[in-house]
């Protein structure tokens, strides 16, 4: 650049520069856009290094045992894989009439490899679950399956007659399937029928549908209350002087730190027959000493408690919300006519719509999935969802994998609202205290 | 929002009805957590307010279900399990959460939104589903039953916790001051260090302190994960308050409200602390 004039401009350099720009490189030669690029993959790639740690740690301990839950719930190999050549030879099988030696042959083999393995007692149990007093028909006919001779269907209907039952050989020929809807309908109250048809369970086992049902019209409940009693705070703490809202914030941040179990038991302590407001209305004279009200182990214990509990998953957003919308708004509405009533519905209320979004999402998803306060104040008529997903879990009459096909089901429910949250507020925005 | 003085009859009523429903909510959210704390000096073995507790009378109070709590090798075990696996999880989701906090953090994070997503999704997953897979999946390894299992499951519980609180730190982090500690000759590993952590360090205790309370209160996961030697004090005051209901609960649960304060205090501190340090009016 030796032709720069005195006064700093050369005509010619226009021109020089745009030929310069097209090859512009780094010192090594490298074209500067590629140079650019590879440097920004670099800063990329530092970025996505520091995040990796935490997300390969819950990718393995986290998504793939829920994985591997989600799949349990339609997994069902017994049949398929401890009575494998039954299950080929079945698959031609019509279905109307006691199955030909063929079938009968194949089973026998398997029991063979079966007893040699001890895996048939697998299959019998899984069999015996759907048609109880099958494992007793396996296994007896397994002991003797040795000293039987072709053809095997004689044999068989000779040792026991319930081998005609042509209910049994429908349902080994449906659980050939590897996968299987069975759980899913178990968990939404319906069945298999003896013919394989999908039936409605007897309403004496209908259970399930009536939980959801009821985990969602409560998780609603106790998200309006949230709304009716987080709004008001949350526009008094947003409205007043930044010393008296930090003061008065006090008191709806230590709920939020304080544990689940001593909220829970403080109502406990609060609702129950011999407890403090029962005690206060006798004394109150508002009750009978023989007239205490059921506040708790009901539907209206877990309503208190959970609304008390994720109140301040309300009133948190709502307030950080509120806190953006400048007090002169409502100063201009009123001094173009706009009632106090008025330039609230229609300014105030308005621009607090996103915070409201906010809270209602965070409190509603937090809501169906409880368990805790549900089984602790919920009694018989206030449990949710999620504690017959506990007794599926626990003791003697586990069945884990309806257990599975009830908990991949309440979690498609709470991901899709954590979808909704994260289009429509972004998971970034949020904040705690 | 003071009452302006042209206000008229209506609107003064209206004002004055607000602020008594704000209290009763406020007593609402409050009033649970303040009765428990009295009701644990209680000299007889009942949830409630005895007449010499109303009276005042000294002796209708007594630390017999501190002494109780305090002299019970079962309850003293379970407590010191729940600051172990609190301690031990805090430590490892602050690192881990930190890391992925200044990593999401940096202008150019790919697949920033959804990965940001999945990071916070142990905070939103229901926690019987948690532990419904978590128990299988360490049971199938044979490792139910084990703190480490416990560890590990509130390490993914708490991490969600420190990603939001140290990510929040970062958004009013002064990327200036990086250039300016790199212009002045640090390299890279010194800039963290002296200018990058002492500044996060605030939004880092913060998450650490979230962790450590959410691993102590947390009840679901252990259930299902803890046997008879992990059993933190959260699933015997579970079953406690399940069956035999003791006023010993109440004790703990004082003691637990008293941590809850002082976690609460330390926020509040690293809060107007980190604010001083950024040069930003306290609010």
């Amino acid at each position: 650049m030796a032709d720069i004039t005195a006064d700093g401009y050369s005509p010619a350099r226009d021109e020089e520069d745009e030929a310069q720009d097209k090859a512009l490189t780094t010192a090594d030669g490298t074209p500067l856009k590629i140079s650019l690029r590879r440097s920004q993959a670099r800063q990329r790639r530092r970025a996505f290094y520091l995040v990796a740690p935490l997300l390969a740690f819950l990718v393995v301990t986290f998504g793939w045992p829920i994985a591997q839950m989600t799949f349990r719930s339609i997994h069902n190999p017994e049949v398929a894989n401890y009575l494998p050549e039954t299950s080929a030879a079945i698959a031609d099988w019509s279905g109307d009439d006691v199955p030909d030696e063929e079938v009968f042959a194949a089973m026998a083999r398997d029991m063979k490899t079966g007893v040699e393995d001890r895996t048939i007692g697998r299959a019998a149990a899984r069999i015996n679950r759907e048609i109880p007093g099958a494992r007793s028909l396996v296994m007896s006919t397994a002991r003797d399956v040795e000293e039987m001779s072709p053809p095997y269907r004689d044999a068989f209907l000779a040792e026991d007659e319930d081998w005609a039952d042509l209910e049994f050989w429908r349902l080994i020929k449906r659980e050939t399937r590897i996968l299987t809807p069975a759980y899913y309908l178990l968990a939404l109250d319906f069945e298999y029928n003896t013919r394989g048809e999908i039936v409605e369970r007897p309403e004496v086992y209908q259970v399930y549908r009536l939980l959801f049902w009821r985990t969602a019209w409560m998780s609603m409940a106790i998200t309006g209350l949230c709304i009716l009693l987080g709004y008001p705070i949350a526009h008094l703490l947003a409205t007043l002087p930044l010393r008296k809202s930090n003061l008065l914030m006090i008191l709806v941040l230590l709920p939020f730190w304080t544990s689940l179990l001593v909220r829970t038991s403080a109502w406990i302590v609060l609702l129950q027959q011999q407890g403090v407001i029962n005690d206060l209305l006798v004394w109150a004279n508002i009750v009978g000493d023989d007239g205490r009200v059921r506040m708790i182990y009901n539907q209206i214990g877990t309503i208190i408690a959970m609304t008390h509990i994720l109140l301040p998953f309300m009133i948190l957003p709502l307030y950080s919300v509120m806190k953006t919308i400048p007090p002169s708004y409502m100063r201009a509405a009123r001094s173009l006519g706009a009632t106090q009533f008025t330039a609230f519905t229609k300014i105030y209320m308005p621009l607090t719509i996103p915070g409201l979004a906010a809270g209602v999402l965070l409190v509603f998803i937090l809501a169906i999935g409880y368990y805790i306060t549900p089984a602790l104040v919920g009694g018989e008529s206030g449990i949710f969802i999620s504690n017959l997903i506990a007794q599926n879990m626990q003791g003697s009459s586990a069945q884990l994998k309806l257990a599975s096909a009830l908990a991949t089901i309440l979690l498609v429910a709470v991901l899709v609202f954590y979808w909704l949250f994260n289009k429509l507020i972004g998971v970034d925005r949020l904040k705690f205290g | 929002m003071a009452l302006p003085t042209y206000a008229g009859t209506g609107e003064r009523v209206w004002y004055y009805t607000y602020r008594v429903i704000c209290a009763l909510i406020f007593l609402f959210l409050i009033g649970p957590i303040i009765v428990i704390v009295p009701l644990s000096f209680n000299a007889e073995p009942y949830f409630t307010f005895t007449k010499q507790m109303l009276s005042f009378n000294p002796q209708g109070y007594s630390l017999r279900w501190y002494e109780a709590l305090l002299s019970s090798e079962e309850w003293l075990h379970s407590i010191r399990n729940s600051f172990f696996i609190a301690t031990s999880s805090a430590i490892v989701s602050t690192t881990l959460g930190t890391l992925a906090a200044l990593g999401l953090s940096r202008r150019n994070m790919p697949y920033r939104a959804f990965i940001t997503a999945v990071l916070i999704s142990p905070m939103i997953v229901p926690l019987i589903i948690t532990a419904a897979a978590l128990f299988s999946f360490y049971a199938r390894l044979n490792l139910a039953n084990t703190f480490f299992s416990i560890i590990m499951a509130h390490v993914v519980l708490g991490t969600p916790f420190v990603v939001i609180t140290v990510t929040a730190s970062l958004s009013g982090f002064d990327q200036q001051l990086v250039r300016a500690s790199q212009s002045l000759g640090a390299n890279q590993v010194t800039t963290f260090f002296k200018i990058i952590l002492p500044l996060l360090l605030p939004g880092v205790i913060a998450g650490a302190l979230f962790a450590f309370i959410t691993s102590l209160d947390e009840v679901v996961v252990v259930l299902f994960l803890a046997g008879p030697e992990q059993t933190p004090m959260t699933v015997r005051m579970f079953s406690g308050l399940r069956e035999e209901i003791s006023p010993t609960i109440l004790a703990l649960a004082t003691i637990l409200v008293g941590i809850s304060i002082l976690l609460l205090s330390t926020m509040e501190l690293l809060r107007r602390s980190s604010e001083r340090q950024r040069g930003m009016t306290p609010g």
